[in-house]
């Protein structure tokens, strides 16, 4: 159960370019740590994050240990036709999270 | 950890003799939250709720307010309805007098308090994902307002412990709170700057933990930090402290989730 | 959220068992732009000159490009020297992302530089590095 927050204008005119604010609940647990009795802590971390719009890839981040906890990642895209801004999130120990954003696109 | 402690030792020793020059309470005038020692960069955090890592919290504990629970099978919100308007300053009146205990309680002990009368549900662990969220929940409907938490008569001398804990020296190095966030706050300890130690932000997202964390929490690391000998989460001190600090932090609003170093 | 917390507080300290050296970090950049030049210039790295703690550092990365599918920029790849791993983000764009410009929140184990190469439509490479000074936090958990 992850929570996401992601922002996208409700509203745009066609051809305009918008910014996507997105943010996850995750632990990047970088697999370079270990507790205080000697045990690494292993590696957990979102490996990939995709932005599709109305089905069609438009982003997507390969992620490695050295992104911070919670990643947060701000991009842009073009409004090009009202729809479905859909983000998935894919990592270690099979974490999967979605989240999605409707635009009307005048 | 090893290359650091001898660091903080000799940052902590100049304090400790900056200390024979004390400098006494802050003037109401010249309190700042630790917004105001966040870097530029912290602070866009803290403002943008898309950005603030504290939001994830604010939303799980939105829909835990909305669960049912514990054998009653009752959510916060069958009781209480929409935090928006029935939570609203709730945060800036605690830590709050509980009749029942004749003693103050916090937030998350008021939180747990409900669980185990209303809802017939075991309590949340200080520190846990739900406690927190919960609490950071909570405390959010009261972003903005300003802290008012009762003193005088029954709490009284709560307050009067929590302040004499300020201005006791502790721990093997011998600092009291008010050393450094009386009399030197706004110098550099390592690498950040001595806030005023004003409980604005609670529970707050710490950059050095990569997550929520409670008053409490931070408490427990100053104590810590001092060589002191810590206090079990709940315990009546740490409220005390808390209900000191909030009162020394009357008036200034509340920001919850703030973001700190 | 509270990752520490579900581990137990205070049980978690963190080491640094390995760090990358510069030379595994030209080693990650040929990795991805093979035996092509890299050409300082084009792209823009903005990082805090001084940051406030090594587990969240603010980062932004753009190239001015007119994103067209004629002439667009494939790609950002974000490096390390000094983290215990040399990669740190890949951004992949298309025409479709109207501006290649992102940001996200990084970690560096320490005070160091870091380097973004941007990958265009044409298969030219271009980079810019930012170094940042990580302060350390004073009155930590396990300290």
């Amino acid at each position: 159960m992850a929570n996401a927050l992601v922002n996208v204008p409700a509203r745009a005119r066609r051809g305009e370019i918008i910014e996507v604010k997105t943010l996850i609940s995750h632990p990047m647990e970088t697999g370079y740590r270990r507790t205080q009795l000697g045990a690494r802590i292993p590696r957990d971390i979102i490996r990939l994050f995709v932005c599709t719009y109305n089905g069609t890839e438009v982003f997507r981040a390969e992620l490695h240990p050295a992104i911070a906890a919670n990643p947060f990642v701000v991009f842009s895209t073009v409004a090009t036709e009202s729809g479905t801004l859909a983000f998935q999130w894919t990592g270690d120990n099979g974490f999967s999270a979605t989240e999605s954003a409707t635009i009307t696109v005048e | 950890m090893s290359g650091r402690a001898p660091h903080l030792l000799a940052a902590l020793s100049v304090i400790a003799l900056a200390g024979a020059t004390f400098a006494g309470e802050i003037p109401m005038t010249e309190r700042r939250s630790g917004y105001d020692f966040l870097s530029r960069e912290t602070r866009a955090m803290q403002d943008d709720d898309t950005a603030n890592p504290g939001m994830l919290a604010v939303l799980e504990g939105g829909a835990l307010w909305a669960r049912k629970t514990g054998a009653a099978g009752r959510a916060c919100a069958d009781c209480h309805g929409d935090a928006g308007a029935s939570m609203k300053g709730v945060a800036a009146r605690y830590p709050a007098f509980d009749a029942t205990l004749k003693r103050p309680v916090n937030l998350e002990q008021r939180i747990n308090r409900c669980r185990a009368d209303r809802q017939q549900a075991p309590p949340l662990a200080y520190e846990s994902r739900e406690l927190l969220a919960l609490t950071a929940y909570v405390a959010r409907q009261s972003r903005g307002l300003p802290i008012d938490v009762a003193f005088g008569g029954r709490t009284q001398p709560f307050l009067d412990n929590g302040r004499a804990a300020f201005y006791r020296r502790q721990g093997q190095l011998n600092l009291a709170c008010s050393q450094c966030h009386d009399d030197n706050w706004g110098r550099r300890l390592a690498g950040n700057v001595i806030p005023q130690a004003h409980p604005t932000g609670y529970p707050v997202y710490r950059l050095e933990w990569q997550g929520l964390g409670s008053l409490q929490r931070r408490l427990r690391n100053c104590l810590v930090g001092i060589r002191a000998e810590s206090y079990e989460y709940g315990a009546p001190e740490l409220v005390e402290l808390e209900l000191f600090l909030m009162w020394r932090a009357r008036g200034m609003a509340i920001e919850t989730p703030g973001v700190r170093p | 959220m509270g990752a520490a917390a579900g581990l137990g507080l205070g049980a978690v300290i963190t080491v640094v068992p390995v760090h990358a050296t510069p030379k595994e970090m030209e080693d990650a950049v040929r990795k991805v732009v093979g035996s092509a030049p890299v050409t300082k210039g084009r792209v823009k790295l903005e990082l805090p000159p001084l940051s406030e703690n090594g587990n969240t550092v603010p980062l932004t990365v753009s190239i001015e490009s007119p994103m067209t599918a004629a002439d667009h920029v494939r790609a950002i790849h974000v490096f390390t020297e000094l983290n215990p791993q040399p990669d740190v983000v890949s951004f992949r764009f298309g025409p479709r992302a109207g501006h290649a410009r992102v940001s996200t929140r990084i970690r560096l184990a320490n005070t160091q530089t870091v380097t973004a190469i941007g990958e265009l439509s044409d298969g030219s490479f271009w980079s810019a590095t930012a170094a940042v000074v990580v302060t350390l936090a004073a009155c930590l958990e396990d300290a």
